[in-house]
């Protein structure tokens, strides 16, 4: 059993060690993706206009009504139609693939964006409004109170609930698989398939998915107690 | 030729819904006046002193600082609203506000919330706004609590910070909302010493405020407001030894 989950021509632990990293890499490219579009969308849920407002509430509850597989797919082969039809119109008629990694960074960011969202416009909500008062007598600008008052001070609010969210989007990159990234979940199935022991595989593959869990949550703990400085809990 | 009022204030209305919390006060304080705006809750009193700087913007009525007026314009929906904004932020900047509950930023230490905006506002170097903190902290006794974050202070300490942020901005007129309501009665006196000593150093000061011994002593003009109009007004002698207004004399002798 340990020989075909050693390192080396023999084994799969380099090939899972392989899909681990990718796991990892594709997890940490859709968080980046995932915030920056979860921060711009809870900025456009507290906007005074209506229209982004609208905009944005359409984005969330579009994407967190789709499984997620669903929008993996339709994220792949959907830019893959696209591409081919503007590629088209330059009398381009090769078959386009789109980057599989690309693609699921982006069907992952979307999701994670759209559930982020409600995390940080509910932690943007949570800074006290008195606090921003006081910059605002100060004479600073809008953009100012949000960017040294506001912004800031989110973060304590907003870790909790991203931290939960992490998970969740390290799980979610098993999806990926579908669009054949070799992450850790496909190796584990080529794995189990090509040696015909499924359950030590799957069980190896679990056991990872675990131990990144069990460590981003220790990550989560620092990031929490970084937030938090200064502010005395009681 | 007189010169023109500190902070003057003329039929100032505001209107929040069907509630009409202010019905056309006015005030005039001059240079290196002290007034103290009292009233029961309710009254209108904060929303009065929120109005000069613009933290609300008032329904009707207009407010000049040093002869400077407050630029309003009404919208299309019939509201006030300020012409231009850079005048607002600079009018803000030269009145300096110190509220209730202190607002102290909770993510910065002490000495980053006195240095934000002297750096960030009137763009100060840091060297320089920290050498002023630290005169500053020195002045309101918090010298050793430069990297302290204000959760870590007292009550009456925060307001101590919250005054030296306030004078860190060189302000031409302080605001102040009761600003011992929200402290332990025995940290009340040691943040009153402090205004005093300000208003002895003759700052322009607007306070509103529940210490009648504060108004009666430190004032030059005493201001008692009831659902939103003035009900009396004039030099603290006088409103405290010969009250004209029934309400008034009822609100002297119910609380204190």
């Amino acid at each position: 059993m340990f020989e075909i989950l050693s390192y080396g021509d023999l084994g799969f632990g380099d090939e899972l060690l392989a899909g681990t990293l990718l796991t990892l890499q594709l997890a940490l490219a859709s968080l980046l993706v995932g915030i920056v579009l979860g921060l711009i969308t809870a900025a456009a849920k507290l906007s005074r206009y209506r229209f982004y407002r609208v905009i944005a509430q359409l984005y969330t509850e579009v994407v967190r009504g789709i499984p997620e597989m669903l929008v993996v797919l339709v994220v792949f082969f959907g830019a893959s139609a696209l591409l081919q039809t503007v590629a088209g119109w330059f009398d381009y008629t090769d078959y386009i693939e789109v980057n599989a990694f690309v693609a699921g960074v982006f069907a992952l960011g979307l999701v994670f964006g759209a559930f982020s969202s409600e995390v940080f416009r509910g932690a943007f909500l949570a800074v006290p409004r008195g606090q921003l008062e006081a910059a605002t007598a100060c004479g600073m600008t809008p953009w100012q109170v949000f960017s040294r008052i506001r912004l800031p001070q989110m973060w304590r609010f907003a870790i909790p609930g991203l931290g939960n969210l992490w998970m969740v989007l390290i799980k979610d990159t098993s999806l990926i698989s579908i669009i054949a990234l070799d992450e850790l979940l496909r190796w584990s199935k080529v794995a189990a398939e090509t040696t015909k022991q499924p359950f030590t595989f799957y069980i190896a593959a679990a056991l990872i998915y675990l131990v990144l869990t069990m460590l981003s949550d220790w990550g989560r703990h620092y990031f929490e107690n970084r937030a938090n400085r200064g502010v005395v809990s009681g | 030729m007189t010169k023109p009022a500190a902070i003057s204030i003329n039929d100032l209305h505001k209107t929040f819904g069907d509630n009409e919390v202010l019905r056309g006060v006015s005030l005039n304080a001059q240079q290196g006046d002290v007034v103290s705006i009292l009233g029961s809750s309710g009254s209108g009193k904060s929303t009065m002193l929120r109005c000069i700087n613009m933290l609300e913007i008032p329904s009707a009525g207009s407010i000049s600082i040093y002869g400077e007026t407050l630029e309003l314009r009404h919208n299309r929906h019939g509201e006030l609203e300020p012409v231009d904004h850079k005048q607002i932020a600079r009018i803000r900047a030269s009145l300096s506000m110190v509220f209730q509950s202190f607002n102290l930023w909770s993510h910065m230490t002490i000495i980053e919330n006195i240095i934000e905006a002297p750096v960030h506002v009137l763009k100060k170097t840091k060297a320089e706004a920290i050498e002023q903190a630290r005169e500053l902290m020195q002045k309101v006794g918090i010298s050793d609590k430069a990297n302290a974050y204000p959760g870590e202070l007292s009550g009456g300490q925060q307001q101590r910070v919250a005054i030296a942020r306030a004078l860190a901005m060189e302000p031409q007129a302080m605001l102040f909302d009761e600003p011992t309501s929200a402290l332990d009665p025995e940290l009340v006196n040691e943040v009153l010493q402090v205004m005093r000593q300000l208003a002895e150093e003759g700052r322009t000061m607007i306070v509103v405020t529940h210490e009648m011994g504060f108004a009666r002593e430190v004032s030059d003009q005493v201001i008692f407001l009831h659902e939103g109009q003035i009900e009396e007004q004039g030099a603290p002698q006088q409103v405290f030894n010969q009250p004209k207004s029934e309400r008034f004399k009822q609100f002297l002798s119910s609380g204190l």
